[in-house]
Formats: structure tokens, C-alpha cells, sequence
């Protein structure tokens, strides 16, 4: 397991995309912060790069980095080794260089500007950001053989992720205006793991403006240790679940 | 050569009549009000330090009752501690604990009754219904007094400094915390509030009603239950205040209601959910005020009329500037937005297209405060991005027209 893991963290190192990756965020980052005379202005800006950019990159490269591994599943395949092992192993091993390019690439400028609770949010939700668009991704490797298939799902999954979803929350809060939705809220901001990450960032940025009722209601909850674990786990479960499912489903795929 | 006269037999006079009365444990005066009974107009009563239960001491003379070392007055959560009905009485230097409570006869610390020239200062005040009441009151100093009271409900605790009906009352250096209101000014006219700090009380940490032609100034209101209230007042300045750490659903830095020329200038909101709230509030000038990481620097409502906004400077502020209604009768000028993103090619250090501080998105929390939990998404910023190229929801004529490009001042 190690050794492939291994294998696959060097071979994404070959191809430059995730170095080039790295220093793009790296670039955004410090410019971000040293363009804006307040520091928590660049934070702001940043959380637009973690909320679209990382998941974009994130989601991409890890479909196309799956199909063109295609014969290379196969080799390992044909090889003595079970199909979880290798399955997982080309999970972490994409998961881990992504996230330690999130790390470097906006970790290091967060932590020199912001080395607050903020700052540290942040960074936490970007690296769990990057693992589950690569587990969304490999969920939509697995359903299909066809490559434009398989990365137009995946751009059409972050479109809705990043875009529709909200879109379609702001319409149901509209229709439903005359109830009380702040618990209604809560349940469906699990279903998308940016707009979790986001109310996490959120919480902590306007916290002022969270103060009226209906942003006590949501401080109330995620503010509490409890909604801090709920959506701690609520985002790890985004990795669990699609990972656990694309296993099963390549454990029984006709290669 | 007569006048000289008349002042030297009048200063002799003064001079032998002021006596100066002690009252002590070894002194020959026990109690206080055996020290009262026994003083003239005039005289000067030391009290040494010690625990005096007293009852509820009159002072109905012209007297100075000055505490040496914090003697401390026990109300025994009975009495009204202190109660002046003379001009010109001084108390200084007390410790006051425990007075009575009773919504019916508003029990305070010290209360004033119908009295000009009285000086309270350098007390302390501990769990007292009322702080200092003055009760119609004329040109009456409250000065560097420090009032803690351990309300929990608003019913079961009084105000700080309560003035109602008064003229020319200065309230200086005091500090006070965990009352209802911790300053209340209720028909007080040409009075001012001056270096005062009023933190964590229940309800206003100022609180303004009917009171014309006042002045407060290097005041700091922080985290009090819902902000500081200025109410139907008019004519009233406000000069380098701090209102900070307001938080809550209808709490606010400052609510102005029904305020008519009113002038603010210097003042510091801080982190409150919103800085100001404006209801039918008519010729306000603000300049030079400094609204920084509030959830709104400002709510103006439609009701408002010829407020005008000048040189102030709007920092990370989650929304600048929100309202109700499409109908605008005010005036923003020279302010610095951080959120201005237009050009300066004339270079003049000011922008060459407007600002308009109200965002949609806030225009849409103010009318569905649960859409709060969708904000700075990337649908919300699209929808902000379009309302700012072709204005629908936000009312048009709210806008700066001269925005500042770098920090007013």
C-alpha cells in the first residue's frame, strides 16, 4: 500500500499540475494579504480562493488524474494485490499531495497573517475541502469508463456544490418566509459541505452581524462544541461515504 | 474702602460660623445623625472609616459630609441610603452598600430631592437599587463615583445615574456597571456627560429621553444589554464616544429615534451588531465618526430626513449600511468605504463614481434574516455584483457621491 501510495505521490510531483497549484495559491495568498491595508480583508478574499478554487482543482485534477491512470490500475490490477488496497492507496495518495498543496499554498501565508482561530478554521476547512472533492471525485470516475462523461459530471457536481445548491436554498427560503426555517437551515447546509465550511468560516468572521435572532440561532449551534463535532463529523462523513461507496462499486467493475 | 469692609466682616463671619464636626468611634459624635442634627448651614462633617448602619441619613442643611478613609453606610437592603433636599450639600467619599428595593418609591444610593448646587463625588456605590437619583435637580455635579450593582432582571434592578427633570447637571469620571440603565436622562436639559465609562449593564448603558440641549463626550458604552438609547431629544452633540461590543438582535451601538439636530463627531462604534440605528431622526450631522467590524455600521430607516454623513471612515464592516424603504432625504458625502472599489483617475483622492453602501444581499437579510446563513456564498456575491450594475432593490438615490479613497482622517 505504501509503495504505490508512494508511487502515486511522485508521479503527480512529475507532472508539475499540483506544484504549479501550489504556487498559485501561494501567490494569491500573500498578494491577498499584502494588497489589503487590513488583514482581515485579504482573509475575505482568501475564503472566496478556498470556497471556488480549491474544490475546482480539486474535483479536476483528480478526475483527469484518475482516467489517465486507467492502464495503470489495470497493471496493478493484474498484479497480486487487492482491489481496496489499490483503490485506497491511489485515494491518499492524491488526498495527501492535494491537501499538502492547500497547506503550503495558503497555510504558510494564513499562518504569517492571521495565526488566529479564523486562520486556523480556515485552513482546517480547505484541507477537508480538498479531500472530499477528490472522494467526490473518484465517486464519479467510478460510475463511468467515458472520459468527457466522466469530467463533465464532475464539473457539473462542483457547479452544484459551489452555485446551484445556494441558489436553490435562497429559493426554498423565499417560498418558505413565513415559517421558521434557522433549524431548517442548519440541516440543509449539511448537505453541501462548502456551505458548511463557509458558515464555520462565517461564524467567526461576522460575528457581529450573527449576533441578531436568527444568527444566535445558528451560533447557538455551531458555535457549541456539540455543532462544532457535528460538523466535523458531517464533513468527514463527505469523505467516508463517497470513498466507501466508489470502493465497493470498483471492487465489482469490469475493468 | 466700605466694601472692603463688607467682605472682611463677611468672611469673618464665614469663618467662625463653618465649623467642622467629627464623627468616628472615638469621636464624640457615634452616628452620623447625631453629627446631622447638631450642624449648621454651612459646617463640615468628617466621617472616619468604619461600618455605619444608619438607617436613612437627611441631609436637609447646606453641609459637606466628607468620608475619610471609604467609611461605608449599610442600607441594610431596607433604606434609602442618603437622601439631600438642601442646596448646596456635598457628600464625598463614601462607601455605599445594600440600599432597599422598591419599584414604588425607586430606593436609591443618594437621592436628590428639588436641590440645586449639590456635589456627589468619589463614592463608591455596591448593590444599590438606584445609584444617585437626582430628583429634580439644578446644576448638580456627579462626579468620579463608581456604581456596581449585581442585577440579573431588569425589574429587580435600577439605573446608575438617574436625573429626571433637571438643568445644567454635569456627570463626570463615574463608573458603572451591571445596573438597568447605567446613565438615564429623563427632561434634563443643557446638562453634559463627560469621561464616564458604562459597561455591562442590563439594558441601555445610556439611555436619553425628552432631554434637550445636552452634551456627552469621551464617554466608552460597552456590552451593555442593548447599546445606548437617545430618545425624542433635541439639539443634542456628542463628541468622541466609544460604543463597543453591543451585541444582540436589537441591540445597537446607538439608537436615535425621533432626534432632531443632533450633532455627532469623533465617535468610535466597535464590533456591535449595528453601529447606529436611526428612526425619525431629523438634521443629524455626523463627520469624523469611525464605524469599525460592526454587522451593520448603520441602519437608517426611512423615516429619516436631512441626516448628513461626512468624512467618516467604514472599516470591515459586514454590511455598511442598511435600510427599509426605497425613499432617501439624506446625504453621504466624503466617506471612506473600505468595500469602494471604483477609480480615482483625476487623482484627487476622491473616487469618480459613487458608492452605494447598501449591498442587496443586506436588503434581502433585513427582510428574511434566516438567508444570514447563505452570506459571502458565491450565489450572494453574484447577486450583489448584478444589483450594482443595474440597481432594482436597493434604493437608488443612497449613495456617496464623492467617496474618499483613502482613510478620511
Amino acid at each position: 500500500m505504501n509503495k504505490i501510495i508512494k508511487y502515486v505521490i511522485t508521479d503527480i510531483l512529475r507532472n508539475k499540475i499540483v506544484l504549479i497549484y501550489t504556487v498559485f495559491l501561494l501567490a494569491a495568498s500573500f498578494s491577498v494579504f499584502s494588497l489589503e491595508d487590513n488583514s482581515s480583508k485579504g482573509l475575505l478574499s482568501l475564503l472566496n480562493i478556498i470556497l471556488i478554487v480549491v474544490p475546482l482543482v480539486s474535483i479536476i485534477f483528480s478526475t483527469i488524474y484518475m482516467y489517465n491512470s486507467a492502464e495503470f490500475i489495470e497493471l496493478l490490477v493484474s498484479q497480486p494485490l487487492k482491489r481496496n488496497t489499490i483503490w485506497l492507496s491511489l485515494f491518499t495518495g492524491l488526498a495527501s499531495s492535494l491537501s499538502i498543496a492547500f497547506l503550503i499554498g495558503a497555510g504558510i501565508p494564513v499562518l504569517i497573517y492571521q495565526a488566529n482561530l479564523v486562520g486556523f478554521t480556515m485552513i482546517l476547512t480547505g484541507v477537508l475541502l480538498s479531500i472530499i472533492f477528490a472522494a467526490i471525485a473518484f465517486l464519479a470516475t467510478v460510475q463511468t469508463r467515458d472520459k468527457a462523461k466522466g469530467i463533465g459530471a464532475a464539473i457539473m457536481l462542483w457547479l452544484y456544490f459551489s452555485l446551484l445548491f445556494d441558489g436553490l436554498v435562497l429559493f426554498i427560503l423565499f417560498q418558505f418566509a413565513d415559517y421558521p426555517m434557522e433549524n431548517a437551515m442548519i440541516g440543509l447546509s449539511a448537505l453541501n459541505p462548502i456551505d458548511l465550511s463557509r458558515i464555520l468560516i462565517l461564524l467567526q468572521l461576522d460575528v457581529s452581524a450573527m449576533m441578531g435572532y436568527t444568527g444566535a440561532v445558528f451560533k447557538d449551534f455551531f458555535g457549541a462544541s456539540n455543532g462544532l463535532i457535528f460538523s466535523f463529523f458531517v464533513l468527514l462523513s463527505w469523505i467516508v461515504i463517497p470513498v466507501w461507496y466508489s470502493t465497493l462499486k470498483f471492487n465489482s467493475k469490469d475493468l | 474702602m466700605r466694601y472692603f469692609f463688607f467682605i472682611f466682616f463677611t468672611l469673618l463671619y464665614c469663618s467662625t460660623s463653618a465649623a467642622n464636626i467629627y464623627v468616628g468611634a472615638k469621636r464624640s459624635h457615634r452616628t452620623i445623625s447625631s453629627a446631622l442634627n447638631e450642624a449648621k448651614s454651612g459646617d463640615t462633617i468628617f466621617v472616619d472609616a468604619g461600618l455605619y448602619r444608619e438607617k436613612n441619613l437627611i441631609i436637609n442643611k447646606s453641609i459637606v459630609l466628607k468620608g475619610v478613609g471609604s467609611p461605608v453606610l449599610d442600607g441594610e437592603k431596607k433604606y434609602e441610603i442618603i437622601s439631600i433636599t438642601a442646596d448646596g450639600a456635598v457628600v464625598d467619599g463614601f462607601k455605599l452598600i445594600h440600599s432597599g428595593i422598591s419599584s414604588l418609591e425607586d430606593l436609591s444610593g443618594i437621592k436628590v430631592y428639588d436641590s440645586r448646587n449639590v456635589v456627589i463625588r468619589n463614592n463608591i456605590l455596591e448593590d444599590t437599587f438606584f445609584g444617585i437619583y437626582i430628583q429634580n435637580g439644578i446644576n448638580c455635579s456627579i462626579e468620579n463615583n463608581t456604581l456596581k450593582a449585581t442585577g440579573v432582571e431588569e425589574q429587580q434592578s435600577g439605573n446608575g445615574i438617574h436625573c429626571w427633570k433637571g438643568d445644567s447637571l454635569r456627570v463626570i469620571g463615574n463608573q458603572i456597571s451591571g445596573h438597568r440603565d447605567g446613565i438615564y436622562f429623563e427632561f434634563v436639559k443643557n446638562s453634559v456627560i463627560w469621561r464616564n465609562v458604562s459597561k455591562n449593564n442590563l439594558r441601555y448603558g445610556l439611555h436619553f429621553m425628552f432631554s434637550n440641549d445636552d452634551m456627552y463626550v469621551n464617554n466608552v458604552f460597552r456590552n451593555n444589554g442593548s447599546g445606548v438609547s437617545v430618545m425624542y431629544s433635541n439639539r443634542i452633540k456628542m463628541f468622541s464616544n466609544y460604543f463597543e461590543e453591543n451585541w444582540g438582535d436589537a441591540a445597537h451601538g446607538i439608537l436615535l429615534k425621533e432626534i432632531s439636530d443632533g450633532f455627532m463627531e469623533g465617535n468610535y462604534f466597535k464590533r456591535n451588531t449595528s453601529g447606529i440605528y436611526m428612526e425619525g431622526a431629523n438634521r443629524i450631522y455626523m463627520k469624523r465618526n469611525v464605524f469599525e467590524n460592526n454587522g451593520w455600521a448603520l441602519k437608517i430607516q426611512a423615516s429619516c430626513m436631512d441626516v448628513v454623513l461626512e468624512l467618516n471612515n467604514f472599516i470591515g464592516n459586514t454590511f455598511d449600511v442598511g435600510t427599509n424603504g426605497s425613499l432617501v432625504l439624506n446625504r453621504f458625502n466624503n466617506n471612506y468605504w473600505d468595500k469602494y472599489d471604483g477609480y480615482d483617475l483625476d487623482k484627487d483622492k476622491i473616487g469618480d463614481i459613487p458608492y452605494r453602501p447598501v449591498s442587496m444581499y443586506s436588503m434581502i437579510v433585513e427582510k428574511y434574516p434566516p438567508a444570514m446563513i447563505l452570506f459571502r456564498s458565491f450565489i450572494t456575491s453574484l447577486l450583489d455584483k448584478t444589483e450594482k450594475l443595474i440597481p432594482s432593490l436597493t434604493p437608488e438615490n443612497l449613495k456617496d457621491t464623492a467617496p474618499m479613497m483613502k482613510r478620511a482622517f
